[in-house]
């Protein structure tokens, strides 16, 4: 049975070596997060996620989740560990401190919920979305609505949970049916019923506050015609006591591939009462400020779950003994030798580690960049911090999931069949991580947001904050011998990525077709740029600390950036001349032939 | 009534120790550290005697480098309301304290708090020799009680009633207080610190007191006297794979011929 530990060590290296996290601490709201403070938090998170999640990860999955009765039963174990969790203190973690929050920066909440997402994803969903709903009501409620509902939200006596998904609106958003009818003391009623949605019922709080997406009768067709509400499960009686049933109920939950613990349900809105969350037919800007962060948090999950697989398949490498090494038995006096010895699992490991590392530290560059631009003191900073951020979201999302899928389907494959078989836990990080590809927008739907909406945007003022430090940092290093090795693959595939922009900005234009069918191998383009550019930076830092460490963490540094650079990052070439292959071959293709 | 802790900061309990170039020390540039688990135990169980009313105040203190105010910290967070770093820096420059000047050093802070129980985990993970407590409650000539697995104050606060692990089993002894109990791991599991927690810790008083200004050492002839030497490490010898024989008569030859029995 795989038993993950916090890799705290290379968290501690994105945090404050790689990218500077010290800063953070001198930005106004941000006084608390010193060195000392970051280490003790992660320590017991970590100790959290090892001792009070990850026991009932397995278990998790095999019990999954019941229907009984209209409601949802989590499995056995899940509510002392979410009631240990939430008395912990740790669902408020970057809560806004007038609420109970503790203000804490992002850049240490990846961190805490890469851990936790690592040790037991289905557990893990349940507090985070309740966080999601905090997100989207400190954005966008009213005073009252965060008066009313963001202190128990916080502390995690309620959940939270997004209502989005109707069975015939997915991706697309317009379709959506569900009805709010206002009422004369300016609270709406809910009709309608959703699908697919998390969290959407269980037996780990007592209230759960759904933010549902619905239609005005008066509202404007398709997408520009939706509006957000909050509508709890109880209601809320004005002197704080659990209120009566509020007309949402349960119809049923899904059976799924993976991610078992987690409930994802049908939801029944009848004459439910609900409160509007910000703007009338505004709907979907709210729920956009909200996804960012939802769907930076859906790029760690590939991450967390890589990582774990990662941990399992190596102590697997090191114990299996079958052949011998190619080039002379290296344990004679054993039947055989760890398959460790043998290229093609060690490929395999590194494979992970290359992009599990190099995912964290790009998921770090993008929450401290998304502090920034929340508390940094110059307008212009914070502004091209937001740029960065928002480039940078669907390429975390997309990239990090796909290959969180790549790595974890990797980590199997080391153990043979018994990562196929269910004992050790392998074949469930397969099945858990597949679901992140899909929810919160599906990848394809990421590598459109970033090819027709983030690069576009305000004539490609977002790509200039990814393209100037890296085109700073090639030539700052131009001449930089260390660094050969790393400088001169980046250099080529981010010309790759430059050619690539400008080939889709001008035929895109002509035909919308060309972006669209350019999208995915684009955003993977990006992704391969983006860690390459991490896996540089990662390297000279280590390269310079690598002499006298005897724990060795800077040379393995080293070692699998340029496993990086030389064996995954030539990947952007065939992304480039598919890409680069054009539409045609796809859109020409008779669709009665298909 | 005063509780007094005292905490260790040991590698963490998953460290893969390594014996540094120079045969005398160990590696501890890249390791975690953590409050040695026996300690933590120590400050769970003076957290519930406060809960339960029966203390006022628990004070957690540790005799260490500048580095070990990471681990009071930790006791702090999980809620002890004070701490005492003795910084023992100048002196570790020159050589590690022995047993006898921690246990001298603790005395001597232990007078000047005068707390009405010492409550110690029973041992270090790091170097295991069980031997500061008793020191420490002989010097102090106070009651003590080592290996506690149940802790019970009397209601009038003046004796405690102690359950400790012995080989034969159980045994239960009453101390007059101000005395000195151990703990062992059966007698709670120690709490996780919340959030909040940690975020308060830093805020709570933690006065630094200088290993040479305590006088706790003077007896001994200051620090320059230690007692013991480290004189080399050596890294265990690989385990060897084990064998299987399938009889006793096997099973005794196969001892005899390693020469065991
Ligand atoms: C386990 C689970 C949990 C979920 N949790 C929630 C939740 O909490 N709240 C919630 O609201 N929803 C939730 N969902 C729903 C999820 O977000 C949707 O399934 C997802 O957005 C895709 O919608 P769909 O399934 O209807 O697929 P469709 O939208 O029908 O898409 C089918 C395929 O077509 C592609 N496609 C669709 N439109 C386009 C387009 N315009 N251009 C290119 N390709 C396109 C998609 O990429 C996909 O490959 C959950 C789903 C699952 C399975």
């Amino acid at each position: 049975m795989a038993s993950y530990k916090a890799p705290r060590r290379d968290m501690r290296f994105v945090y404050y070596e790689l990218h500077d996290g010290e800063r953070l601490a001198q930005l106004p709201g941000y006084e608390e997060a010193t060195p000392d403070m970051i280490e003790a938090i992660l320590e017991e998170a970590a100790k959290i996620a090892e001792n009070v999640l990850q026991p009932l990860n397995r278990t998790g999955d095999e019990e999954g989740c019941a229907f009984e009765n209209g409601t949802v039963r989590t499995p056995a174990g899940f509510k002392e560990a979410y009631t240990t969790f939430a008395q912990g203190g740790w669902t408020s973690l970057g809560g806004d401190p007038q609420y109970g929050g503790q203000g804490l920066p992002s850049a240490l909440s990846v961190l805490v919920s890469e851990m936790l997402l690592s040790a037991n994803l289905s557990l893990a969903m349940y507090p985070g979305l309740g966080e999601g709903a905090c997100h989207a009501l400190e954005a966008h409620g009213s005073d009252e609505l965060k008066q009313m509902f963001l202190p128990k939200l916080m502390d995690g006596t309620w959940g939270g949970t997004m209502c989005l998904t109707e069975a015939q609106c997915g991706t697309d958003l317009g379709l959506i049916r569900s009805k709010a009818e206002p009422r004369e003391d300016g609270t709406y009623l809910i009709n309608g019923t959703k699908t697919f949605i998390s969290a959407g019922d269980h037996d780990l709080t007592e209230n759960i506050i759904h933010l549902v997406l619905a239609r005005l009768p008066d509202a404007p067709r398709g997408i520009k015609g939706i509006s957000m509400f909050l509508v709890p499960k109880f209601t809320i009686p004005a002197d704080g006591t659990l209120g009566s049933n509020n007309g949402v109920s349960c119809g049923g939950i899904e059976h799924k591939m993976g991610i078992r613990g987690s409930s994802t349900c049908v939801l029944n809105f009848d004459d439910a009462v609900g409160y509007l969350v910000g703007v009338p037919n505004k709907g979907m800007r709210a729920m956009f400020t909200m996804m960012n962060s939802a769907r930076l948090g859906v790029g760690v999950q590939g991450l967390a779950l890589a990582e774990a697989s990662y941990q399992g398949a190596v102590e697997y490498a090191r114990e299996r003994l079958q052949g011998r090494a190619l080039n002379g038995a290296q344990l004679p006096n054993k039947p055989a030798d760890p398959i460790l010895v043998h290229p093609d699992v060690r490929r395999m490991l590194l494979t992970i580690r290359a992009y599990t590392e190099g995912a964290r530290a790009l998921t770090m560059w993008v929450a401290q960049e998304i502090d920034l631009a929340h508390k940094h003191p110059d307008p212009r900073r914070r502004r091209d911090a937001d740029d960065l951020a928002s480039l940078l979201t669907p390429v975390v999302k997309a990239f990090q999931t796909d290959t969180g899928f790549e790595c974890t389907n990797l980590g199997l494959q080391v153990f043979g069949g018994h990562g196929y078989i269910r004992e050790h836990g392998m074949e469930q990080y397969v099945r858990d991580s597949r679901i992140a590809m899909i929810y919160e927008g599906t990848n394809g739907i990421q590598a459109l947001d970033l090819v027709g909406r983030k690069l576009a945007a305000h004539t490609g003022r977002y790509l200039r904050q990814f393209f100037h430090p890296v085109q700073e940092f090639l030539v700052a290093h131009a001449e930089d011998s260390a660094l050969e090795d790393f400088i001169q693959p980046l250099a080529k595939a981010f010309g790759r990525l430059q050619r690539a922009t400008g080939h889709i900005a001008q035929q895109g234009l002509k035909n919308p077709n060309e972006a669209g069918a350019a999208a995915t191998d684009y955003l993977r383009l990006f992704g391969l740029v983006a860690l390459a550019y991490q896996w540089t930076r990662m390297a000279g830092i280590s390269l310079e600390k690598m002499e006298g460490d005897t724990s060795g963490f800077y040379a393995a540094k080293v070692a699998t950036g340029r496993f990086y650079m030389e064996r995954i990052l030539p990947q952007s070439g065939a992304a480039f001349a598919t890409l680069m292959a054009g539409a045609k071959t796809i859109m020409e293709f008779p669709d009665e032939a298909f | 009534m005063k509780i007094l802790v005292t905490i260790k900061r040991t590698p963490h309990r998953d460290a893969r120790m390594r014996v540094a170039a120079d045969g005398k020390s160990l590696e501890t540039g890249d390791i975690a550290f953590e409050i040695n688990p026996f300690d933590e135990i120590a400050v769970e169980e003076a957290l519930r005697i406060k809960e339960a009313g029966k203390a006022q105040e628990v004070v957690a203190v540790t005799v260490g480098l500048e580095v070990a105010r990471e681990q009071l910290l930790a006791a702090l967070a999980m809620g002890a309301d004070r701490g005492i770093l003795v910084n023992s820096g100048g002196a570790a420059e020159k050589q590690e304290l022995d047993s006898l000047q921690i246990a001298k050093t603790l005395s001597a802070v232990i007078q000047s708090e005068q707390p009405g129980l010492v409550i110690m985990g029973k041992l270090a993970t790091d170097d295991e020799n069980w031997q500061i407590a008793p020191m420490v409650a002989e010097l102090l000539g106070w009651p003590q009680a080592t290996f506690a697995s149940k802790l019970e104050l009397s209601e009038d606060g003046k004796t405690a009633q102690v359950t400790r692990e012995v080989d034969a089993g159980l045994e239960e002894v009453e101390l007059t207080l101000p005395a000195l109990v151990t703990v062992d791991l059966r007698i709670n599991e120690p709490r996780y610190a919340s959030l909040p927690g940690i975020m308060k810790a830093k805020r709570k008083p933690l006065d630094v007191i200088e290993i040479e200004d305590l006088g706790g050492l003077a007896d001994l002839g200051g620090i320059g006297q230690s007692c013991v030497r480290t004189v080399s490490y050596r890294a265990l010898p690989a385990k060897e794979k084990g064998i299987l024989v399938d009889s006793a008569a096997a099973l005794a030859a196969a001892l005899k011929e390693r020469k065991l029995v």
